[in-house]
């Protein structure tokens, strides 16, 4: 009685639905002046894959500089701009909005069987500060970049660089607002429009984790643009908050800084998490294991995540004491992502299982995070965060948790959702190979950087000593497959846009919300609003439902 | 067949490139290596536990094995297993790790002091017999030695990964950290918080000579002013012996024997006379005035450099009386000065 067998709808019957939200309205002003949160989504997805190209192309610049032990590619001051560059455009550009902007713009509305975010014009207004975000930065490299670091650190960026430290910040400043407003719009929603029957515990725990990550976004945001505004006035006018001379203190920066930029770690994190949940739960044909668990582990990793900033600071001079209370948090912290870890695993556990392209990558998260969150317990026990903070050690495990985790999960997101966002199938085959390709380069990009860490390589540093050459062309050879694996989605991606088969409503029989309508989906996402009896992931409703639908057909 | 020599020469090239594993050095550095390796172990453990149940789960309940999911909600059991075991797991790692960095940044009673300054971009460390030395530290085997680090001008990081030690050295505070070498020989010193233009240039040497070495080494770079003779020069030059004279109606306090004491404050408070409330004494002296007198000092701030402060404070460390104080008051060639003082710390 409680077993399901779901096969796949047969896709050479499926049509295109003539009318959709791609095709509702026409021309460029129908797209600046939408409303529609899927409109919004598409932007997003446009603007993003550009600034992650941007990204991506200075950490080529990077990687291949980094090829040699000596500074031949190119000057130091210009070695400074581009890691600053590749650390701004994808922090702030690419990881903190991508996937909530994108995914969860499109999908928490869907999610919830709702027409549209509460605010449509503050979404809209979002993504405008995006841009205009994006556009500062792209001025300030633009007009002779900023070699800061992306973390800001005074009293560098205060007194002793000449580059535009001032725009940098701004930008900044400005897509922290970006993703306030989103932050807000997902938490209003959330509470507000979720369809009739549908309580907090029958939400899919993609919600979850985009709720638990709005309200780190809304928390922590505005500390840092306190910071960052603190940073011009220092500059422009020298009010000395972070001026020893007078009587500031530059460590104020850091716990300001990290009191935010800690967090944003888990607002980047957590959305590609309720990815996974979503996409293990469907290739595995069961619901994910736990729910109750891994919902408050995300609520758990959202408060816990404000209270162990400091431990970015163990060897800056923070009292002894303190640092020990930020070890501990840091540890608890751990925990909750362990938990969520095991949870998907065992989600698989007597399931049904196939391999489709996001699950892949699915698996290629959970592999690579599971190393990414252990090697953080390294950085987070004060004793070996002393030897491994500030080297490639750390490059290396925020990459993972970064790259492996975050951007693997953004790319499950975006093949499991592809049908439902444009109507089409991506290619199967070549999607798989994409995925491996990716997952062999990342491993060999970053797993050399633990090593050169481990033997002391600093991170930021032009040139190094040559014992860690090799280690290095490990590196840089890992990066090209890894360039590689990325350009495959977006060329095929593209493609499919024409070419791909259709993909009828609901391609990986899934048992969201968003899947029980057209693809792709109506302006107003149903045509009546849900009515929701039924717990998420429950593949028996998912089975009944299709089995009513084909024999009032037949 | 005999080897090409281009492939030769480029296999020597790698195995001499490729390093594996950093020298261990110091006292700390096997502790450092057994927690990292635990970790390490833990990790593997970890990973290879997740990845096997991934591949056996995928095996055993693919579609054509298993066609049929059976629907479980979860496992309490489970649940509180896997909450458990990663929580004890990191609850010892973080003892353990808590005890190594007290370990690592609570120098003991008897470790030789040196100050390191960091500079755009350049180390410059000051030995207590006054040898300077930039982007390179000599020190002894088998002797405690204590780095008192700060920056002139932005964050530095003080990083000799072959000792497992590292610390930033930040404007406006000492930072203090400390190793004991156990093998003679070079390491490498970095800077490892970024600094600007120049930051991957801000490297040095770390020399550990034998104790008679060291000796030798002191003896024949010492500018013959150690720090303490330095601070005595700046002391009377910038006239600070003019108040802090030590006679019953001077307008400053006595200075002699304060440090390591527990002053007073005019503000209520009382304080822990150590290096850094000394420099803060001296660069801000209105907000650590001594009960009992007027807040009338002028600031020094922006008028020393980070070495004059630290000759000032070796200086006011080594006052044991006033008389030397008095004399070079009534005394106006302060060329007298040079002769080492009383209790005087030697290399």
């Amino acid at each position: 009685m409680s077993a399901t067998i779901i096969s796949l709808p047969d896709q050479s019957t499926a049509r295109l639905p003539k009318v959709n939200y791609l095709n509702k309205e026409h021309g460029l002003l129908s797209w600046l002046l939408t409303g529609d949160h899927k409109r919004i989504a598409m932007l997003y997805l446009i603007s993003t894959t550009f600034f992650f190209v941007i990204g991506g192309a200075f950490a080529a610049f990077i990687r291949m500089e980094l090829l040699t032990p000596a500074p031949d590619l190119m000057t130091s001051d210009t070695y400074n701009k581009v890691f600053t560059a590749h650390g701004l455009i994808m922090v702030f550009l690419f990881l903190v909005p991508a996937v909530p902007a994108i995914f969860g713009n499109f999908l928490i509305p869907m999610m919830i069987g709702a027409k549209d975010l509460a605010f449509p014009k503050v979404n809209l207004l979002s993504w405008y500060l995006y841009m205009v975000a994006g556009c500062l930065m792209l001025g300030t490299i633009i007009f002779g970049g900023v070699d800061t670091g992306w973390t800001f650190t005074t009293p560098l960026s205060t007194h002793y660089v000449n580059t535009n430290v001032i725009s940098a910040g701004l930008g900044a400043f400005v897509a922290g607002f970006s993703s306030i407003f989103t932050g807000l719009n997902f938490i209003v929603t959330i509470h507000r429009m979720r369809a009739p029957g549908l309580t907090w515990f029958r939400l899919p725990l993609f919600v979850w984790a985009h709720y638990a990550a709005s309200i780190q976004m809304i928390l922590g945001t505005p500390v840092v643009a306190i910071a960052i505004v603190l940073v011009a006035l220092e500059r422009t006018i020298g009010i000395g908050v972070f001026d020893p001379a007078k009587g500031g203190d530059p460590i104020l920066f850091q716990h300001l800084f990290w009191f935010y930029s800690h967090p944003a770690v888990y607002i980047m994190i957590l959305p590609p998490m309720g990815i996974i949940s979503e996409v293990m739960s469907t290739f595995s044909r069961k619901r994910v294991f736990g729910y109750t668990a891994v919902a408050f582990s995300s609520v758990a990793i959202a408060v816990f995540g404000f209270f162990v900033w400091a431990h970015h600071m163990f060897i800056m001079g923070i009292s002894n004491y303190s640092a020990l209370v930020f070890s501990l948090l840091t540890m608890l912290v751990a925990v909750p992502s362990a938990i969520k870890i095991f949870n998907w695993t065992f989600t698989m556990y007597k399931g049904s299982i196939t391999f489709e392209t996001p699950m892949l990558y699915a698996f290629g998260f959970i592999g690579l995070f599971t190393i990414g969150g252990l090697t953080g317990v390294f950085l987070g026990v004060m004793g070996t965060d002393i030897h491994l903070t500030e080297t490639y050690f750390i490059v290396a495990h925020f990459h993972f948790v970064m790259v492996g985790g975050a951007l693997m999960g953004y790319l499950a997101a975006i093949h499991f959702w592809w049908p439902k966002m444009t109507g089409r199938m991506y290619p199967e085959s070549i999607s798989k190979l994409a995925a491996v390709i990716a997952f062999v380069g990342f491993n060999l990009t970053f797993l050399p950087q633990f090593m050169l860490g481990y033997m002391g390589m600093p991170r930021r540093y032009h040139a190094y000593p040559p014992e860690f050459q090799v280690l290095n062309v490990l590196s840089t050879a890992g990066a090209t497959v890894l360039g590689i694996g990325y350009m495959l989605p977006m060329i095929y991606l593209v493609w499919s846009l024409k070419y791909g088969k259709i993909a009828g409503d609901n391609p990986w029989q899934a048992t969201g919300l968003e899947w029980q309508t057209q693809s792709p989906p109506l302006t107003e996402n149903f045509t009546e609003i849900p009515i929701v009896d039924h717990d998420a992931y429950d593949y028996e409703w998912l089975a009944h439902k299709t089995h009513r639908e084909v024999t009032s057909v037949g | 067949m005999p080897i090409s020599p281009v492939i030769w020469q480029f296999w020597q090239k790698w195995l001499t490139n490729f390093g594996l594993l950093p020298a261990e050095a110091s006292t700390v550095a096997p502790q450092m290596d057994a927690l990292f390796w635990v970790l390490v172990l833990i990790s593997i453990f970890g990973t290879v536990l997740v990845v096997a149940l991934v591949i056996y789960f995928s095996a055993r309940y693919q579609k054509d094995n298993h066609p049929v999911a059976e629907d479980i909600e979860g496992s309490t059991v489970l649940e509180v297993t896997w909450t458990l075991i990663p929580l004890i797991l990191f609850m010892i790692c973080f003892v353990w790790g808590a005890l190594l960095y007290f370990r690592i940044f609570n120098p003991p009673a008897n470790a030789m002091n040196i100050y390191v300054v960091g500079k755009q971009w350049m180390w410059k460390a000051e030995h207590p017999g006054g040898q300077h030395e930039i982007n390179a530290l000599h020190v002894p085997m088998g002797v405690p030695v204590q780095l008192t680090l700060i920056s002139q001008d932005v964050f530095h990081s003080f990083s000799v990964p072959a000792f497992r030690v590292k610390r930033e050295a930040i404007p406006g505070h000492y930072n203090t950290v400390w190793f004991e070498a156990t093998k003679t020989g070079t390491y490498d010193i970095f800077c490892t918080q970024y600094c600007g233009t120049a930051h991957s240039a801000m490297i040095g040497t770390v020399t550990v000579l034998t104790p008679e070495e060291y000796k030798a080494w002191a003896a024949s770079s010492t500018s013959g002013m150690s720090l303490a003779q330095n601070g005595e020069r700046l002391f009377s030059s910038m006239q600070c012996n003019a108040c802090h004279s030590g006679a019953p109606d001077a307008r400053g306090p006595s200075l002699a024997g304060v440090y390591g004491t527990k002053l007073q404050l005019a503000n209520g408070g009382d304080v822990y006379v150590d290096e850094a409330f000394l420099r803060q004494a001296i660069l801000s002296p209105s907000q650590h005035v001594t009960a009992g007198y007027s807040p009338i000092m002028p600031t020094y701030q922006g008028q020393i450099s980070e070495d004059g402060l630290i000759d000032l404070v070796e200086y006011i460390k080594t006052l044991h009386t006033d008389d030397r104080n008095q004399q070079t008051l009534t005394n106006s060639t302060p060329t007298n000065a040079v002769t080492p003082a009383a209790g005087m710390v030697k290399p």
